[in-house]
């Protein structure tokens, strides 16, 4: 049995501007198929990486191959193949959200039914709306909806739920779950780490630019990373202790002030790897 | 194919914009009108031909405004235009789309054809109706009045393309493309009469293409005579057509130079 080639392969990817390196050293797959949601502060790199992907920046080094292409010489054919939700862009926007849709339509062989990306994004309400009169959650689904309007195999998504509502951000949730299940490869940037995990198979952390964890989200920060903490006051002195049995612990306690039992969230991991991650970079 | 079938798409699609943008429709759709009324209103007693053969303001500065017209619609609109799409986004989006940059370039032209085509005809229904300007009757003259107009806004537009490649940003696209086209004007007998410059002026305004277009227009539309005035004393028609070629060959090789959707490394 032979695996697919993976639709995004990454290999010591280096960008430097001047004397200033962007990107030391990244090296990923994705899968067909898989939600890879890379993570990491502003300035880690993350957009860099994704805009080389894109075929928006030449790389300094290193090899990457987008759907079997080198994403600095892929042709019109092969963007047919992407879609690619940018961050926020400040367009006039003098057209009619149906209008952009049916128009970006025609650029591609294959597209989605105009009505079906736009019952996607929920903006059946609006589609008849200029979108410069659209408020920036709304406009930032029209983004989406032409990231995805083409009917791409690997959609680039940067930070695509910045200024939505909590509701318009499950609503994305959906829609992400539905491309997934229809088969097309995401791979997403985000701030949010709840989101990463809600939509992420797999992701990598970012920082300094370099790849300081890669692995399914449930894993990142390996075993230790997720060892409970069992927290308490005693003589008004706080205490903790990491365990891996914190029910043992709970009991040999008894009924102390204040007894918690704290799993760590992505969001502790991510943040114990990203202050972990920078400060070896400045020991390096 | 897809290239051409994606040019008319775009072509549609800009002139629906162009028309909801207010101030490309005031400041390149409407100016030459606006300042053909006022000057045919303010030099409204003024004859601007010979004693015996009396001619109207309207009918003095038609042609210039339509030349004009070919000007705005084309080098200051597309020029400001496409730096405002460049800096605005549009463009990097377009870069991550199969739209090829061809189809673009047809979307761009054809919107400066249309719209020229309806500048032209408005400037010369409303100094006919208004101002009782009288139209060439021959066919040979509105023959070429045709050719003046095609090369002159297909050329216009193409230059409009490389220009847009002069501002640092969107916001200054204004600031840097405007003063070329109106010192253009001003120098190439669009309000101020050709024949009254200096003689050193008329030969740097000789250079450029608006000068040519101004007086390809006035061998259209002004009466028979009026060509002793022109430079050399004849309308040099084949003056006309060589400069303004010349400028599109110029045009195309600094666009396919100059225009990339996006600077892969700003």
């Amino acid at each position: 049995m032979t695996t697919p080639a993976p639709v995004v392969s990454v290999r010591d990817l280096r960008k430097t501007y001047g004397a200033f390196t962007a990107l030391d050293g990244v090296s990923f797959d994705i899968e067909r198929g898989e939600t890879f949601a890379l993570l990491g502060p502003n300035g880690a790199g993350k957009s860099t990486t994704i805009e080389i992907l894109e075929g928006y920046r030449d790389r300094s080094g290193g090899e990457a191959t987008v759907l079997g292409v080198d994403p600095g010489k892929g042709g019109l054919d092969w963007k047919a193949r992407l879609g690619i939700v940018l961050q926020s862009t400040g367009e006039s926007g003098n057209v009619t959200v149906r209008e952009q849709l049916a128009h970006f339509a025609g650029f591609y062989p294959n597209p989605r039914s105009v009505d079906e990306v736009i019952a996607a994004v929920g903006l059946e309400d609006k589609q008849k709306t200029l979108i410069r009169k659209l408020s920036g959650g709304q406009r930032r689904r029209v983004d989406v909806a032409l990231g995805i309007i083409g009917r791409p195999e690997l959609l680039f998504l940067d930070e695509p739920t910045t200024g939505f509502d909590p509701e318009a951000r499950r609503q994305f949730w959906e829609l992400i779950g539905q491309l997934k299940s229809e088969g097309t490869t995401i791979l997403l940037t985000t701030h949010y780490l709840d989101e990463a995990a809600h939509l992420g198979d797999r992701a990598g952390v970012i920082a300094g630019g370099r790849l300081i964890e890669l692995g399914a989200i449930d894993e990142l920060g390996g075993p230790d990373a997720r060892v409970p903490v069992v927290r308490w006051r005693e003589n008004g002195v706080l205490h903790e202790e990491r365990t891996t049995t914190p029910g043992a612990v709970v009991a040999r306690l008894g009924e102390p002030d204040g007894l918690e039992v704290i799993r760590p969230s992505l969001e502790d991991i991510y943040l114990t790897l990203v202050s972990t991650g920078s400060t070896s970079e400045v020991h390096s | 194919m897809t290239t051409l079938r994606l040019g008319y798409s775009r072509i549609g699609y800009e002139v629906k914009t162009y028309f909801r943008q207010g101030d490309s429709v005031f400041f390149t759709f409407l100016f030459p009108l606006v300042m053909l009324t006022i000057f045919s209103v303010a030099f409204s007693e003024q004859n601007f031909g010979p004693d015996d053969a009396p001619l109207s303001a309207a009918a003095f500065y038609l042609p210039g405004m339509i030349a004009a017209g070919i000007l705005l619609s084309g080098l200051q609109n597309l020029g400001v235009d496409i730096a405002g799409e460049k800096g605005d986004g549009t463009l990097k989006r377009f870069a991550g789309t199969p739209l090829p940059v061809l189809s673009y370039f047809i979307g761009k032209i054809g919107q400066v054809l249309v719209t020229g085509i309806l500048q032209a005809a408005l400037l010369i229904l409303v100094a006919r109706v208004a101002f009782g300007v009288e139209l060439p009757t021959e066919a040979g003259q509105w023959l070429t009045f045709a050719w003046v107009f095609l090369l002159g806004v297909i050329t216009s537009a193409i230059l409009g393309i490389a220009v847009s490649a002069l501002p640092r940003s969107g916001k200054s696209a204004t600031a840097v493309i405007i003063p070329i086209a109106l010192v253009l004007q001003f120098i190439s007998g669009v309000y101020l009469g050709f024949s009254q410059l200096p003689t050193w002026l008329q030969n740097v305004a000789s250079v450029f293409p608006l000068k040519w277009m101004a007086q390809g227009m006035r061998s259209v539309f002004l009466p028979s005579g009026f060509e002793s005035l022109e430079p050399g004393g004849e309308w040099n028609l084949a003056g006309v057509a060589i400069v303004t070629g010349i400028w599109l060959v110029v045009g195309l090789v600094m666009a396919r130079m100059t225009f990339r959707w996006i600077r892969k490394d700003s």
